[in-house]
């Protein structure tokens, strides 16, 4: 699955740039990274640092100005859009700061989303619903709608979502940033859980310490270049 | 089809919008199919003409009579196969003016050939041939009145008195039935032998002719021949194709189909903003679930498809049912017999509110459909945050 050398993502001379009026606004100037297969990566910095940006461009979300991004060998910066939304599908589990569940479906059905983009049949999917959200502890609540879960709860759907295809990678945008503190806990230990004993390659946007420490390597951003690697 | 659900479920969203949305939908589509039936019962006598058939009638007025002596005349005529006749009588059942009905002296035979879509076993033809007071109806003016085979009728014509006093008596030896779904069963015809004698006046005369010509492409070469064969008489003609001669007859009311289209034109353009806004509502408060979509792999051409499917589902829940209701509602026929006496909904029309029902599920959800497929993922996911 991965690249040469055990390298999952290399991410090399990358450059994004907005455009707000007639202003451009340089996000990200000529980054380079390299995450390996398995490793539990997490992006510092403050805000505006370009973090989100990175972890969307890693997820093929939106596209650089300049420079490549290479994943499992495959280079996602020349992707067609419609390329672009099977290689997700197929590669990247998300989890978002917000959960972003779909209100009007239970979690069940939130979880079985990008199972739907596959071929399997009804019962398959069913299967593979049930193990992800036995993964997430929440096999028992899997009829229930989001606004009935607590957002601990949320997330853990969010998670199940992300793996249920069994991704080659799960990246996080601030999982744990609309959290209380114990369940951001839980939320990490289930992360962790799912590098170590799973050996998923993880990806996680973080402004806390405290979270960046069960990652295997942190990597601080500031003004859209990396300024300090640091490994747990 | 595994896809239905999430179609289906956005739906479910708001139920009240959606529920009023649909409830629009649902009017606007029974409107359109009612008045379509009443279009058609309006255009029945149009819809019913024959290709083949004229109507000649006097030049100044159809209120104006004819000499009966023209019927042999109008038949030496080149490319004329039959020429047969009838009267306008008004008969009216029980002095009640509203027990009026389409009543009518005919040549029993030449007629019936000449209108084949009126349906008459050979029995009662031939009781019909046979009894000069005899008179054939239709299925419908029967059920309406309850009356049947062997029973004697009273008419009173305030345009047609008898020599005599008292009413016009008739006796029901057949009914008709419709051969063609457009044809009217609501009328009275009776033989005009009877008719001509028994009348205090107008001895000889007719109201116009109906006549049948050999070749339906050559019928206005017809048509001027027999206006030329009796011009500058006292009785000049007016010729006319049947379809044209009842087309004459419904834009004394009005033109009816520019009515009905204005109507509905009216009722589609809000109905288009009433729907197109649900949808742009519908569409633009989950933006950030259409980012969802797409990270974890839907394409841009799926997320334009779902929210298409969500547009025709809502147009197809509220349009089908309401052009269901209209249906339902003209099969039991008409509710004013006497004005309308052809009331069905065409399947002509249906199939048009089908084909409206799939414009505007298209209409409403294209342009946002096309602003769901263009989102970019992380803008969506941005505005979501």
């Amino acid at each position: 699955m991965s690249g040469q050398n055990g390298i999952l993502v290399k991410v090399k001379d990358v450059e994004k740039t907005f455009r707000r009026g007639s202003e451009e606004i340089h996000v990200l100037s000529g980054l380079n990274l390299e995450v390996a297969e398995g490793e539990f990566l997490a992006l510092m910095g403050p805000s505006g640092s370009g973090k989100t940006t990175l972890l969307n461009l890693i997820g093929g979300l939106d596209r650089p100005t300049s420079g490549s991004l290479e994943v499992s060998g495959e280079r996602i910066d020349q992707m067609s859009g419609r390329q672009l939304a099977e290689w997700r599908a197929r590669h990247v589990g998300f989890v978002f700061q917000f959960y972003n569940l779909l209100p009007v479906l239970t979690a069940e059905r939130n979880v079985e989303l990008p199972l739907l983009l596959t071929h399997l049949t009804k019962a398959q999917r069913r299967r593979h619903v049930h193990t992800a959200l036995e993964v997430v502890g929440l096999s028992h609540r899997a009829r229930h709608y989001p606004h009935t879960l607590s957002g601990g709860e949320q997330q853990r759907v969010g998670i199940a979502r992300a793996i249920v295809t069994d991704p080659t990678m799960i990246l996080a945008d601030e999982p744990t940033g609309d959290l209380d503190r114990k369940s951001g806990d839980e939320i990490l230990s289930l992360l962790q859980a799912l590098n170590r004993e799973h050996g998923k390659t993880i990806i996680m946007v973080t402004h806390d310490p405290h979270a960046s420490a069960r990652a295997t390597r942190t990597v601080h951003l500031d003004k859209g270049q990396l300024s300090m690697e640091a490994p747990a | 089809m595994k896809l239905l659900f999430l179609v289906w479920s956005n739906l479910k969203r708001r139920k009240l919008r959606t529920s009023l949305t649909l409830l629009s939908i649902f009017v606007a589509f029974l409107l359109f199919g009612l008045l379509c039936t009443i279009e058609n019962a309006f255009t029945a006598g149009v819809t019913m003409a024959g290709a083949d058939r004229l109507i000649v009638r006097h030049k100044v007025s159809l209120l104006v009579s004819l000499p009966m002596t023209y019927g042999p005349r109008m038949e030496r005529i080149p490319g004329v196969v039959s020429a047969t006749h009838s009267t306008w009588f008004n008969g009216i059942y029980q002095n009640e003016p509203k027990n009026f009905f389409p009543s009518i002296p005919v040549e029993p035979e030449p007629f019936l050939e000449m209108y084949p879509e009126y349906v008459l076993p050979a029995d009662q033809k031939q009781a019909w041939l046979q009894t000069r007071t005899g008179a054939v109806i239709g299925r419908q003016l029967a059920e309406r009145f309850g009356w049947k085979i062997g029973d004697r009728v009273p008419l009173t014509s305030p345009i047609w008195p008898r020599k005599e006093e008292g009413a016009w008596e008739f006796d029901i030896v057949g009914i008709y039935d419709a051969g063609k779904k457009s044809t009217d069963t609501s009328g009275f015809f009776f033989r005009y032998d009877y008719f001509d004698e028994a009348r205090a006046y107008g001895q000889g005369e007719v109201g116009w002719y109906y006549v049948q010509v050999e070749n339906p492409e050559r019928a206005d070469e017809v048509a001027r021949a027999i206006d030329a064969e009796f011009a500058n008489s006292p009785y000049e003609t007016k010729t006319e194709p049947e379809g044209a001669f009842a087309q004459g007859f419904i834009q004394q009311v009005g033109n009816i189909g520019t009515i009905l289209i204005a109507i509905l034109s009216a009722v589609f353009f809000t109905i288009l903003l009433v729907a197109g806004n649900t949808m742009a509502q519908a569409v633009r408060e989950r933006t950030g679930e259409l980012g969802v979509l797409k990270a974890v792999g839907f394409s841009d051409g799926l997320v334009l498809a779902l929210v298409l499917a969500e547009s025709c589902l809502l147009a197809a829940l509220g349009g089908l049912t309401g052009l269901g209701a209209a249906w339902l509602v003209t099969v039991r026929g008409s509710p004013v017999p006497t004005m309308l006496p052809v009331f069905y909904l065409p399947n002509e029309d249906l199939l048009l509110g089908v084909g409206l029902v799939v414009v505007l599920g298209v209409v409403t959800g294209i342009v946002p459909a096309i602003q769901a497929m263009r989102l970019p993922v992380a803008v969506a996911l941005r505005r979501n945050a």
